[in-house]
């Protein structure tokens, strides 16, 4: 089956073609969706065969075609299915299937029904060539193709003024990472002369220099800076909670959004040869955690408390990265992509239960009337706030653990302060929105339903898979996952012991005599301790918002850390930090050309225009132009001119030009068809 | 490909340039202390930055036919024919434009600069062997001119001359650009004298892209001769610019851009012929009717004089198609009866120009002649010699084109350029009937510039000169035909 993998995109591709071709015309209701739906999960099905091949131990890389041959460079066609890529496909094409059949009952009575499962395929189509592919071209064929994808999806509802701005921010923000990213792709042509992964990472040891490895992935982290909302490139990923709930679950939580992950984790042969590019992704990673789980402590929006957790989370998968823990940063995107796309879809279900209602302050004790999507929806909360068994768990304890074994204290110290946050903030989700007093609006409240169970399936089977696929991790660092991605990643794992660790394992030697048989004695003590962390922020979320202890109300406590309290309801400004620095200058340069434009260019050409009119009719126009012209037959040109002229008053150099071009046109006509 | 031989260039082929080039630059910085009020200090310095570079232009004649720069830069009888001729162009230019520019208010030293550079470009183009040192001539030369037809900065006609003239020269630089990439694909080289050897040597006479860059080529410079189709621009540019510029593109940037296109086609691509001449007669033929016609409709004269230089590009064409010593020497001949006539006509224009009245419209001509006899005289002249008839230079031009039309048996062409000259006989005649016939209207007074009158004077003594004793003017032109 392994050979046939080329099936995989083939199917949704498909399905974009009809659905994009005929859907409107053709396809009022309920056959985009059947399409669409059955070519993802065909696809699904085949990723399930393919992982179980790969698990025993099959790979494929293989050119199809020639893709871009130009002198030296030579550019193929193809596919690599590693561990790597096959776990990647079983979470794009399984939450692909969920969200799909969620969106049937999510999109039900949205007038671009065909539209919206149009682009979910080419989203699908183009997220699975950025992870098949065996060249960085194709991945970064992917990679624009998804940022397209995303631009459609993000502004599917044009309409809407926020909208749009979203879908433009998301896509300029990503152009800027797009730079960095194609310039580390031509420095490596320039440095290798190749593209192929396979080539590139024989020949990247061999050729490149420590400082060339680093520029490389620095300009490619940019990318992924963008790609994976990471500071200073996030910002447009909460707004692009202004598109369709499960596409906040597919596109801006599960799948594009860890595309940097992927991109790195591909390419560790080459991040690993670079220190710096290690510890400045880490750094990045740890701070864009904290930064973004604080500011989800503030939030009132429910996608927008999600959004800023995914943030969260990405920032310790590229943490886990940095820190060379390539396993434990991959297997966290797995986890992640289950609760996250599972808490998303749950908004999604809440969303549609108020009737379009995303303030949570205007929620509370939804619990008894949506219990479905309730528990599901604590089941992933319990993930995300990495409680013990739930998966966000494992792989969040396993990050932290290469932070602290590592000897990277103060990145421990970050990584703990946002995991306490994270439990805080999805707690304080939970408790506000689902339990306590109804303050929903009167008119709503009348209607609020469970969702059909087109969207609570996925919504169970989300929360099954978020509860139970920590298994994989089991036993710590040497579970199933570890084997599987250590086929991929092998010695470029880091293993380096930090003095702490070093400390422990001789004070229990000393104790037991045994000189490192307990080694993971540690790591089992560290577990024990985020854990705690875990559970405290969960215990204070439960102390303010569900017991409601009077030392602890949150309005008191938001005027006394009143600048706290605002800069993070206020993202630290940097929307407005980016506006005065860079969007409005741009702004005011743009104005200023329009205005040049409008008022010297427009106007002179209006104003002679409009002398030419006057002036014509003054100078008896009609005798001038048209009458003398027909008149004489052969003034064909002046009379098309004056009528050109009368009808647009923009001047009518293009008319002229036009004349050329049909006289070049003309005599090449003569001479190739007589 | 061979690397580029670097030797030391002969700095004879273009002395011309560098001479006026340096002259140029000097009259840039002179002109910063000379006071506002005395800028026609500037016109002086011009005309003496010409006479030095005539000078040396009958220096470098005695080293007979040179060539430098890679033979990309060529010194013969027949470029050293067209700078005397652009020498004269822009001194009666001058002398026309001190008056002129003061009255549009627009009287600041660059004009002078700007128009001597267009010159150099001129210059550059009609010594150019090389396709890249054709182009850059020609570029040069047009950029200059695009700023001197919007020189009115505050006449919005001016700029919208100048911005049309500006977008479509680049359209057609475009065009040219093409064609020559094209010619480089093929023939492998940009030396005109390579490209003939490699087209000699090869057949590539069907070959498509051969074909696609005559034609190309062929378009680029019908733009800058102003021939249909590619005359768009011409009535507009020449209506908004200033007269005296409109007098000087009349003639300067025309004579040069034949001059180029003499050399690409006949010193390039002879062996192409059958190819362009049957697209030059089109575009010939075409020129003629269109010009001539509708030229009767126009009541503006800049703008009828403009068409009516479409038509006379048709006419010259018939030279460049037979192909001919006689038909390259008719041209010539034609350009330097064209100067005399053509800027005659255009300060005649001029000297009714006053401050609130342009004096552009054919019916501020009426009773011109009644009341200014031997000015009146003059625009006659230039009128009949436009017509082509005897005993004016026009008609020794005409009579040239069309014998070498017929003698390389293009009879169709030479009947319907007599026929149009008959067409052009209407509206021609229409202005002196005019300036005779009609009654005398108030205001009509002249630009007090003994320059301008000089010259209208000087150019109806030129065209009835070379009209009644042309044998010399013949012979020069004879001698400068590029050898074939």
């Amino acid at each position: 089956m392994i050979n046939y993998a080329w099936l995989i995109p083939l199917f949704p591709t498909i399905a974009a073609i009809i659905n994009g071709l005929f859907g409107r015309k053709y396809m009022r209701h309920h056959y985009s969706d059947y399409i669409a739906t059955g070519a993802v999960m065909t696809s699904f099905l085949i990723s399930l065969v393919i992982f179980f091949e790969v698990v025993s131990g099959s790979t494929l890389n293989v050119n199809y075609w020639d893709w871009i041959v130009s002198g030296d460079l030579h550019v193929s066609f193809g596919f690599l299915i590693d561990p790597l890529t096959a776990i990647m496909l079983l979470v794009v094409t399984g939450i692909s299937s969920l969200v799909h059949l969620y969106s049937i009952g999510y999109m039900h009575d949205d007038d671009g029904y065909y539209r919206f499962f149009t682009y979910l395929s080419m989203f699908t189509v183009s997220m699975l060539i950025l992870i098949m592919g065996n060249n960085y071209l194709l991945m970064f064929f992917g990679w624009e193709g998804v940022g397209l994808c995303s631009y459609l999806l993000i502004g599917f509802w044009f309409e809407k003024k926020s909208a749009g701005d979203a879908a433009k921010k998301a896509f300029v923000v990503n152009r800027v990472g797009d730079l960095g990213f194609v310039l580390g792709l031509f420095l490596l042509i320039s440095q290798l002369g190749t593209l192929d992964y396979e080539q590139v990472f024989q020949l990247a040891p061999i050729h490149l220099t420590t400082g060339v490895a680093t520029a490389i992935t620095l300009l490619l982290f940019v990318g992924a800076t963008a790609k994976s909302a990471q500071i200073p490139l996030y910002t447009w990923l909460p707004d692009a909670m202004e598109g369709p709930t499960p596409v906040s679950a597919l596109i801006h939580a599960a799948t594009m959004v860890t595309a940097g992950v992927y991109m790195v984790a591909r390419s560790h042969v080459i991040y690993s040869m670079s220190p710096t590019t290690m510890e400045i992704v880490a750094v990045v990673g740890a701070i864009t955690a904290l930064f973004a789980a604080t500011i989800a402590i503030a939030q009132n929006d429910i996608k927008r408390i999600v959004a800023y957790s995914t943030v969260s989370q990405l920032g310790y998968m590229f943490m886990g990265l940095g820190l060379g823990a390539y396993t434990a940063g991959v297997y966290h995107l797995f986890t992640h992509a289950f609760f996250k796309a599972c808490l998303f879809l749950g908004c999604g279900s809440v969303i549609h239960a108020l009737s379009g209602e995303q303030d949570i302050r205007r929620m509370g004790g939804l619990f008894p009337h949506i219990k479905l999507t309730a528990i599901t929806f604590l089941i992933a909360a319990l993930a995300n706030a990495g409680i013990f068994p739930f998966a966000g768990f494992f792989s969040k304890d396993e990050i932290l653990w290469a932070a602290f074994s590592g000897g990277h204290y103060v990145i421990w110290g970050i990584g703990a302060t946002a995991a306490f946050c994270s439990a805080f903030y999805m707690f304080r989700l939970y408790f506000v929105a689902f339990t306590g007093e109804s303050r929903v609006d009167h008119h709503v409240a009348h209607h609020i339903h469970e969702s059909p169970s087109v969207m609570t399936g996925p919504l169970v089977l989300l929360a099954f898979l978020a509860a139970t696929v920590g298994a994989l991790a089991l036993p710590p660092g040497n579970g199933f996952i570890h084997h599987f991605l250590g086929n991929v990643f092998g010695h470029h794992e880091h293993n380096v012991t930090g003095i702490a660790a070093e400390f422990f394992h001789k004070f229990s030697a000393l104790v037991t005599g045994e000189p490192t048989a307990h080694g993971h004695l540690l790591e089992y003590f560290m577990m024990l301790v985020s854990l705690a962390i875990a559970l405290s922020g969960i215990g204070l979320a439960y102390l303010m918002y569900y017991k409601k202890v009077e030392a602890l109300n949150p309005e008191v406590l938001a005027v006394r850390f009143r600048l706290i309290y605002r800069a993070f309801l206020n993202k630290y400004w940097v929307d407005e930090l980016y506006d005065f620095l860079f969007v409005n200058p741009i702004k005011r340069a743009g104005q200023g050309l329009w205005d040049f434009d409008g008022k010297i260019i427009d106007g002179t050409v209006n104003g002679v225009s409009r002398l030419t009119l006057i002036k014509g009719e003054i100078t008896n126009f009609l005798d001038k132009y048209v009458v003398d012209g027909t008149v004489n037959g052969l003034a064909i040109f002046v009379d098309f001119k004056s009528r050109i002229l009368r009808r647009t008053q923009t001047g009518d150099v293009q008319n002229y030009a036009l004349v050329m071009l049909f006289g070049v046109v003309f005599v090449m006509g003569i001479y190739y068809f007589y | 490909m061979t690397p580029i031989q670097i030797t030391y260039p002969n700095m004879m082929v273009i002395l011309p340039e560098v001479v006026l080039s340096c002259w140029v630059f000097f009259m840039m910085m002179a002109d910063l202390f000379i006071p506002k009020e005395k800028k026609e200090i500037n016109a002086v310095l011009g005309l003496i930055g010409l006479a030095v570079t005539a000078v040396s232009v009958f220096m470098v004649l005695s080293y007979g036919d040179i060539s430098s720069f890679n033979d990309s830069m060529r010194s013969d009888r027949f470029a050293l024919f067209f700078k005397l001729l652009f020498i004269i162009t822009a001194a009666l230019a001058i002398l026309i434009s001190a008056k002129y520019i003061a009255i549009e208010g627009v009287n600041w030293g660059e004009y002078y600069s700007i128009l001597l550079f267009s010159v150099v470009g001129m210059m550059v183009l009609v010594s150019a062997t090389d396709l890249v040192t054709v182009y850059l001539g020609m570029e040069f030369m047009a950029l200059s001119i695009y700023v001197l037809t919007g020189f009115i900065r505050h006449d919005v006609r001016s700029n919208e001359a100048a911005l049309k003239y500006f977008l479509l020269g680049a359209f057609s630089s475009g065009l040219i650009l093409y064609g020559m990439v094209l010619l480089y694909g093929v023939t492998g080289s940009t030396n005109v004298y390579k490209i003939a050897n490699f087209l000699a040597a090869n057949d590539n006479y069907s070959n498509p892209l051969m074909i696609a860059s005559v034609i190309l080529l062929i378009s680029g410079f019908a733009f800058k001769i102003a021939a249909v189709p590619f005359h768009m621009w011409a009535p507009d540019a020449y209506e908004g610019a200033p007269t005296s510029i409109t007098a000087f593109m009349s003639v300067g940037p025309k004579a040069a851009s034949f001059a180029a296109l003499l050399r690409v086609f006949l010193v390039a691509l002879p062996v192409m012929k059958p190819h362009w001449v049957a697209i030059f007669w089109g575009v010939s033929a075409i020129s003629m009717v269109v010009g001539n016609v509708v030229a009767v409709a126009q009541t503006n004269i800049k703008r009828m004089l403009a068409y009516s230089g479409i038509g006379h590009a048709g006419y010259i064409l018939m030279g460049v198609i037979a192909g001919t010593r006689m038909g390259v020497a008719s041209v010539l001949l034609y350009m330097l009866v064209y100067i005399f006539m053509s800027i005659g006509a255009f300060s005649v224009i001029i000297l009714l120009r006053k401050t609130g009245v342009k004096g552009d419209e054919i019916k501020d001509f009426s009773g011109f002649a009644r009341r200014y006899p031997s000015l009146g005289l003059c625009m006659l002249i230039f009128l009949i010699s436009l017509i082509g008839l005897p005993p004016t230079a026009g008609f020794i031009g005409k009579l040239y084109l069309f014998a070498a039309a017929v003698e390389a048996e293009y009879y169709y062409l030479a009947v319907i350029g007599v026929l149009m000259s008959v067409v052009s006989l209407f509206y021609y005649m229409q202005v002196a009937k005019t300036m005779y016939i009609d009654e005398e209207i108030e205001g009509q007074e002249l630009v007090p510039s003994r320059a301008l009158t000089f010259v209208v004077y000087f150019c109806a003594a030129a065209t009835l000169l070379i009209g009644m004793f042309p044998d010399g003017f013949i012979s020069a032109a004879m001698a400068a035909v590029l050898p074939i």
